[in-house]
């Protein structure tokens, strides 16, 4: 089992990054009720782990043992049916789902799969009438109209059921759904508190960690605590017992990337371009997403250029990426970057040393 | 901690106004619709307005108090966003609802029972326009029998030939006072404790939306029990701190782009929602002193574009560098055009 998995938090008792997000879900749910809740934040925050082991406050351990299910639904929408499949993860609580893997179909789904919860509500030993929890993850890809059917379906069946929504950013979440449920932000894990889940961690596990070696760690894994998990252990594979010095591998794709990066620089041509696309070529098949590969660019170029070129960069790589959204090929508008890129620098080197 | 009484019913639905005059500050809708109590009749109503101020609260209120529960169900037909609207429900279950005659007002007990039904429309403005234009006949055709109660946020969304067929009323955003006196009364009800500076940051954070309002009043006395400071509503409202929005504002001012950087990377990892943040810096930069009209409108510009690629979809980290460097570039007056772009 990875570290990852291993080590992470069963109950909110155990958690150790968010413990007072964890204790103010503990009252929240204290009085075995809960309202709808959005958890944002960036990723690695641990925000499906918080959910996970919020579950388990509420219904006990067998919210843990989820069953992987590959359902169907065939849904009438007037004139023809629609079928679906969709991945759920379900117990006899709560159902887990990503609705966005249905695509643009993503607003029958939510629907449907919240009726059918009403319909079949779980009654407890006393004979009241409980409610089940609906899980939906990655809300912020959910597209507006799905956004906008779920506004009215959480009045609704609210005494049935009660969604947890997950997502990075809630800026993508409609206004409506935001002032329905009760916001939970996750916060990225500041590089101490990773420092003391790696030590944590070390310690179980019965590892030697020289000081300031989880620090380095920390420091490489851009607040990410599971980006950090994955990396230590990487690192105690790769060499143990630790030391002081050891050299902590660079994710290969961001090592491809930083070398990219150094090739536009030292030469602006067509020919170099054309090299340049074989590469993004290549991360892009090996399911590298097209925006982290265009951030990374970023933050490889503007940490080797001057003061005055980094604000012209800097808008050019967020024009491209918008426009990376609004149109269909991702290679194009990479492309389209590193070729402004050049001709810029090319221009700035021609005025700079003539 | 005193014990809180729970209810599994959000506040929002429990405290909803039952009847048409507890709805709080509309007074101009209210007066018709008392009207249409007493003599039993009414046009085609569109409402349109903000979100949370009581729109589909009065719709609600007026059908059961035309209706009573008994008739209820056989006389209202009530559909929203969630309800598949293409052009085919407005084809037939519409039509089919539409089309059923009822009998002549018949007194229900205290209720008026006019003869007619009430379809109501919420959140109109994202049917389609197929949808709407189907249903400009059938409004004129079943005129006799039913009427339709239309509830949007904008009523540019609303065709043009269904707007004008219909009463319209504006629904007014809720004053300070108003809210107030609403939140100070559910808890009363909730046995809550309120201090002054928490209610007044109450009605800045929800800004208008009593809706919004209430649910953060909920979650904060979910979390922190019964007495409930300032704070723990921002807490709970997701709106930034001010040290934060201030920070991004004095490293945008120091003009030192790795420093903006830093502090922009440093509101991506802490999940401060952008939109959110361009909306508060915002009101920084309009409210700030030290620059000028020009400079202001430049920094406004570049907002407005922002938040347009947000809605897009586009990536959150890069739009706020991107305005972060323009507000930089804005402050310390730099050359607004790039110098290298061909």
């Amino acid at each position: 089992m990875l570290w990852v998995d291993k080590y992470r938090p069963k109950t909110l008792d155990q958690v150790i990054v968010h413990q007072d997000i964890a204790l103010n879900l503990k009252k929240l749910v204290a009085e075995q009720d809960c309202p709808h809740l959005l958890f944002y934040g960036p990723s690695g925050s641990g925000k499906k782990t918080l959910i996970m082991a919020l579950l388990r406050q509420i219904f006990g351990p067998s919210a843990a043992k989820g069953k992987v299910e590959n359902r169907a639904w065939k849904i009438d929408v007037g004139t023809r049916s629609i079928d679906l499949e969709l991945t759920t993860v379900s117990s006899t609580n709560h159902v887990e789902l990503c609705p966005s893997d249905v695509g643009f179909q993503d607003r029958y789904i939510v629907q449907e799969i919240i009726k059918e919860m009403a319909k079949n509500r779980p009654i407890d030993t006393k004979g009241k009438r409980g409610y089940k929890v609906l899980v939906l993850y990655e809300v912020d890809k959910l597209s507006r109209e799905a956004q906008h059917s779920l506004r009215r379906t959480m009045e609704k069946y609210s005494s049935y059921c009660r969604l947890i929504l997950c997502c990075n950013s809630s800026s993508k979440v409609t206004e409506a759904i935001r002032s329905r449920c009760l916001n939970v932000r996750i916060n990225s894990p500041t590089d101490e508190q990773i420092v003391k889940v790696l030590e944590f961690i070390g310690k179980k596990e019965g590892l030697q960690v020289p000081s300031g070696f989880a620090a380095r760690i920390a420091d490489k894994s851009q607040r990410s605590l599971r980006r950090a998990i994955l990396l230590f252990e990487t690192c105690r594979v790769q060499q143990y017992p630790f030391t002081v010095n050891q050299a902590i591998p660079p994710m290969d794709w961001e090592e491809y990337i930083s070398e990219i990066a150094s090739d536009v620089m030292r030469e602006q041509s067509p020919k170099r371009l054309f090299q340049v696309r074989g590469k993004l070529y290549e991360l892009l098949t090996n399911c590298i997403p097209p925006e982290i590969i265009l951030k990374r660019l970023l933050y490889e170029l503007l940490r080797k250029l001057d003061e005055e070129l980094k604000h012209e960069i800097c808008h050019w790589a967020a024009y491209y990426e918008h426009r990376m959204h609004m149109g269909q090929k991702a290679i194009f508008h990479l492309e389209a970057f590193v070729a402004k890129f050049m001709s810029i620098y090319k221009a700035f080197l021609i005025a700079t040393f003539g | 901690m005193a014990p809180i009484l729970q209810s599994s019913q959000p506040w929002v639905e429990k405290y909803r106004p039952k009847k048409v005059k507890d709805v709080a500050h509309q007074d101009e809708v209210v007066r018709v619709l008392t009207n249409t109590l007493e003599t039993a009749n009414c046009p085609h109503m569109l409402f349109y307005g903000p979100p949370g101020i009581g729109k589909t609260t009065t719709a609600l209120a007026i059908a059961h108090q035309l209706f009573g529960p008994e008739l209820y169900k056989s006389r209202v037909l009530e559909l929203n966003a969630s309800d598949d609207r293409g052009i085919n429900v407005v084809r037939t279950k519409i039509k089919n609802f539409a089309a059923v005659a009822v009998g002549s007002g018949q007194h229900q007990g205290s209720y008026p029972c006019p003869p007619f039904k009430i379809i109501i429309l919420d959140e109109a403005d994202s049917m389609t326009e197929d949808a709407q234009n189907a249903l400009r006949r059938t409004m004129e055709t079943y005129s006799k029998v039913t009427r339709f109660f239309f509830i949007c946020n904008y009523i540019s969304r609303i065709i043009e030939p269904l707007a004008s067929r219909c009463a319209k009323f504006r629904f007014k955003s809720l004053s300070e006072e108003i809210m107030s006196s609403r939140i100070l009364h559910i808890c009363d009800e909730e046995g809550l404790t309120l201090d002054e500076e928490a209610l007044s940051t109450l009605s800045s954070v929800s800004q208008g939306d009593l809706r919004r309002a209430i649910t953060y009043l909920q979650g904060a006395a979910r979390l922190f029990g019964s007495s409930i400071s300032s704070k723990d509503l921002i807490n709970v409202s997701g709106v930034i701190p001010q040290e934060v929005v201030g920070a991004l504002y004095a490293a945008c001012k120091s003009g030192d782009f790795d420093l903006a950087n830093k502090e922009v990377n440093n509101v991506i990892y802490e999940g401060y929602p952008v939109s959110q943040m361009l909306n508060q810096l915002f009101e920084v930069v309009v409210e700030a002193d030290d620059i000028s009209d020009e400079q202001k409108a430049r920094i406004c510009k570049t907002f407005a574009e922002a938040d347009k690629c947000l809605v897009d979809g586009a990536d959150e980290y890069l739009q706020l560098l991107d305005v972060a460097s323009s507000i930089i570039r804005s402050l310390c007056n730099m050359p607004q055009e790039f110098s290298y772009e061909n």
